[in-house]
């Protein structure tokens, strides 16, 4: 890390330098404009390309928004759930009804997240109250019991399960485009959502609690609020991506639907990519992604190979590949945080009267 | 200035708090059987000073050495079987232990047997009637009492005292003081950090000053005024 | 329905939760961490011992002189090999360690022993039982397990109250740093702590492979049961522990009497509810609570 001062040498008159403060950089501007690019481009293979690109696409899609969801949650806020597959199956549950009801299943893409996000604060009442591993299995519990919950409904199909109505309508061909559509636009929420949640106050205000909730209530966070604000968008984005799941499987079923497999994938994305940084579950995505099409077909396997990549990110780099590489060459794509630039002393710049002061 | 009676020894440490620099190349001496008084406002180094010598923090530059012995690597547990014991500031009993418990567990790494607990017992006779309640239970000269003697069973030669007095009413620190100078007596080196200038400067042989981790003044307490001592303390006058 | 009968059955179940609740308890209430890997280390005992008790053709009680000091080397080298380290990297990192932990050893069990489920041979003990008046059947294994339960927690109180080594990490459960401070070699301490866990877990995974069936998943299941008796008996009380497990065991069996689908859901359910009404649970110590709510973290 820099260690910048901008103070006078001591026992000589401290001078007070301006210090400009920039949070955007060339790069990131660069970055952006490629991503946007990016998405546009996305946007029309449906039309370019089609099947063939669309299926994986929206596998690293999928994976991009829920590694970007629970960055927010444990990267940022310092809550490590491992229960966010209970939203999941609450959201694919929620299109299942909200489709059941005539509604169109892609609209309920966005009723399935605020009713995620509705169940989510009741629960939050409860889990908030803890930190650390005890939150964690706490979430577990959580998740658990839903599926337990789902299980017993004979309005959801209890043990057996449901299948989504509503979309004999479209041929499979255009069901296949729209989903593809919604899953990009959910991603792309996600990733956006989250940073611009981040780059506000509450970026600031989230990394203060989950480093040091005690500092940081006495500074006037409102550590509360911060973590159910994470909690339920959270929540929220992780109802999306259920319903999304259902629109493709086509078929919710209390196992699958409320796996813990999810949490598994959640973790191993942000610790490999880097925990706490935007650029890092983008990047943990793809390689979830890589090594799911390489390594699928060794069946268990490959999850141990999955866990134990997360237990040597966590132990040996535990900040991830982005948080390396940032670190090392000092790249930041997408930056959240803020950075100083000391203009060289006034005694180079000749020509020019000392500047004043600014704020 | 190092002598042969110098029983610690401590140089150019350096000592930081992740990116926070608390000690700049501290150097001082301590010689065998002597009270030296450790005085600085807050903030100045006293307590990670101490916490250096005894083990409970690193150091990024500089050495301790003790006994001729450098210690600087070591980790507390060895510290303490050579002879260094520390107080710590704030008393940090162990609250679900009870007294005795907090005794016996300070001579966990002591080489031989260290001050045996009837021995403690008689050094402080008001803990003694308490030996089986809770430590948490104790009021807070008697804890002060049973941080002390969780110290003395380890049998150290120097002893490390982390504001003793603080919170404690003066019947109660005069006490503490005459244990620690019937210590004296018995031949331990001590060295204590004490926010009530005049009494460290009554008990001590000697007085070290520390201003924002920098030692400001390290004398004889004969040697020195107070209004030197506080010049010192304040950071006026000469650096 | 005899209730008589299901509150008794739900005791000696109860006692199972504590066995497998008490190395949770230790492990947090000595080294602030939660091991979400525990319900599978259980289930590793559990393959364990139908591995040793296969190959060498008798019950798996006699095969506990083996097993239960392997799986205490095996706490020992997961301390000192893998949380050690994870501790060094902040507060959150045991907890994510932990867990892939867990994913690993559940798909490794699930190549090495597939899915299917097992049980244990249990010899004579597995299928006696005896008769306490009215309607009452009690089975040999369901009270030798309460009995193990209750023998074993008072083991360890009696080494947590009584030895030189239970004062030492007593001590250093209270306050790291000074125990450090007054020359306990906390090391030695963590490692010893983290084997009586594993050997714990090991040896309730025993019963529960003998008394049910197991499979390489069982291990979540088996967590959160042990969680949920830390969090209902109180962290930091071992006694606690085992009235927590005796409350998520009446729960399970007097309600599974009436409807058993509904048992696993009421018990979770008097989970959240204790969570909600008395977070602390029924025993624990203030310091305890504080910090499984990380200080400051409500509001």
């Amino acid at each position: 890390m820099k260690r910048d001062t901008a103070v006078g040498s001591r026992g000589t008159e401290p001078s007070v330098i301006a210090v400009a403060v920039s949070r955007w950089s060339a790069a990131a501007s660069a970055f952006t404009g490629v991503c946007v690019l990016a998405v546009a481009v996305m946007a029309v293979i449906p039309f370019v390309i089609g099947g063939p690109a669309e299926q994986p696409l929206i596998t690293l899609l999928t994976f991009v928004a829920m590694a970007s969801l629970w960055n927010l949650l444990a990267g940022f806020s310092g809550l490590t759930s491992f229960g966010q597959q209970a939203y999941i199956g609450v959201g694919a549950y929620a299109l299942y009804l909200v489709a059941e009801h005539g509604i169109n299943p892609f609209g309920g893409i966005a009723a399935a997240a605020v009713i995620a996000a509705a169940v989510a604060l009741p629960v939050s009442a409860l889990v908030l109250r803890l930190s650390g591993g005890y939150f964690a299995v706490a979430t577990l519990v959580v998740a658990a019991t839903f599926q337990i919950v789902a299980t017993l409904s004979p309005s959801v199909g209890g043990t057996t399960g449901v299948s989504v109505p509503g979309l004999a309508g479209y041929g499979d061909v255009l069901r296949e485009a729209l989903i593809y559509w919604a899953t990009l636009i959910v991603a792309v929420a996600s990733v956006a959502g989250v940073y611009l949640l981040v780059r506000r106050t509450f970026g600031l205000d989230a990394r203060a609690v989950s480093s040091d909730p005690v500092a940081a209530a006495s500074s006037g966070v409102r550590v509360g609020r911060i973590r159910l604000l994470a909690y339920l968008a959270a929540a929220g984005g992780a109802g999306a991506v259920g319903a999304l799941i259902a629109l493709q499987t086509l078929y919710v079923e209390p196992t699958s639907i409320f796996s813990i497999q999810y949490s598994v994938y959640m973790l191993f994305m942000v610790l490999i990519g880097g925990m706490g940084t935007i650029e890092g579950p983008i990047l943990g995505a793809l390689v979830l992604f890589a090594l799911q099409e390489t390594l699928s077909a060794y069946g268990a396997w490959y999850l141990v190979i999955v866990g134990g990549l997360a237990v040597a990110a966590t132990l040996a780099a535990s900040r991830g590949i982005w948080g390396f590489a940032s670190e090392r060459f000092g790249w930041s794509l997408l930056p959240v945080g803020y950075r100083l630039r000391v203009p060289p002393p006034p005694d180079q710049v000749s020509d020019r009267p000392a500047r004043a002061p600014t704020a | 200035m190092s002598g042969p009676g110098a029983i610690l020894e401590v140089s150019g440490l350096d000592v930081f708090y992740g990116d926070f620099q608390a000690l700049f190349g501290v150097s001082l001496s301590v010689s065998r059987g002597c009270a030296t008084a450790l005085v600085g406002a807050n903030g100045a180094g006293k307590t990670t000073l101490l916490r250096t010598i005894a083990g409970a923090q690193p150091a990024a530059a500089g050495s301790v050495r003790y006994d001729g012995a450098d210690v600087t690597a070591a980790p507390p547990y060895r510290r303490i079987s050579r002879g260094i014991a520390l107080v710590p500031e704030g008393r940090r009993l162990f609250p679900s232990l009870t007294v005795e418990e907090n005794i016996q567990v300070g001579a966990a790494a002591a080489a031989s047997a260290g001050w045996p607990l009837e021995r403690i017992y008689d050094a402080f006779p008001m803990i003694a009637r308490r030996r089986r309640q809770r430590a948490s239970t104790l009021s807070g000269g008697e804890q002060q009492a049973v941080a002390i003697a969780r110290a003395l069973a380890a049998g150290p030669s120097l002893l490390l005292l982390d504001e003793i007095s603080l919170g404690l009413a003066p019947v109660v620190v005069e006490g503490l003081y005459e244990t620690l100078s019937g210590l004296r007596s018995a031949g331990a080196t001590l060295v204590i950090v004490e926010q009530d200038l005049r009494r460290a400067m009554d008990a001590c042989d000697n007085v070290v000053c520390l201003l924002e981790g920098r030692v400001a003044l390290a004398a004889a307490a004969a040697d020195v005024t107070s209004d030197q001592v506080v010049a010192a303390y304040f950071g006026e006058g000469q650096l | 329905m005899n209730w008589v009968n299901a509150v008794i059955q739900g005791m000696l179940l109860g006692g199972q939760y504590a066995l497998i609740a008490c190395g949770l308890s230790l492990t947090f209430g000595v080294m602030r961490i939660v091991n979400l890997a525990h319900g599978d280390l259980a289930v590793c005992g559990a393959y364990l011992g139908l591995v040793l008790s296969s190959a060498l053709g008798v019950p798996v009680w006699v095969t506990l002189p083996l097993l239960l000091p392997a799986a205490f080397g095996a706490g020992m080298a997961l301390q000192l090999l893998l949380l050690r380290r994870a501790l060094r990297h902040g507060v959150l990192a045991p907890v994510l360690v932990t867990f892939g932990l867990s994913i690993m050893i559940e798909n490794l069990l699930q190549v090495a022993a597939t899915a299917d489920p097992r049980g244990l041979n249990g010899g004579a003990l597995a299928l006696a039982s005896f008769h306490l008046g009215s309607g009452i059947t009690v089975s040999w294994l369901f009270l030798t397990a309460f009995l193990t339960a209750c023998a074993v927690l008072s083991g360890l109180q009696l080494l947590l109250s009584r030895t030189s080594w239970g004062r030492k990490v007593r001590a250093t459960a209270d306050d790291l740093d000074t125990a450090r401070l007054v020359g306990i070699r906390v090391r030695p301490v963590f490692a010893t702590v983290a084997g009586i866990a594993v050997a714990t877990a090991a040896l309730a995974g025993i019963f529960i492979g003998t008394i049910g069936t197991f499979d390489p998943l069982t291990g979540t299941d088996v967590l959160i049961f042990a969680f949920e008796a830390v969090v209902i008996g109180g962290i930091g009380s071992l006694w606690g522990t085992l009235a927590g497990g005796v409350a998520l065991g009446v729960t399970q069996v007097v309600v599974g009497e009436v409807n058993q689908a509904y048992a696993v859901l009421a018990v979770n359910l008097l989970f959240l509810a204790v969570l909600t009404v008395r977070p602390g649970g029924l025993f624990t110590s203030r310091q305890a609570v504080r910090e499984i709510q990380g200080q400051g973290a409500a509001g």
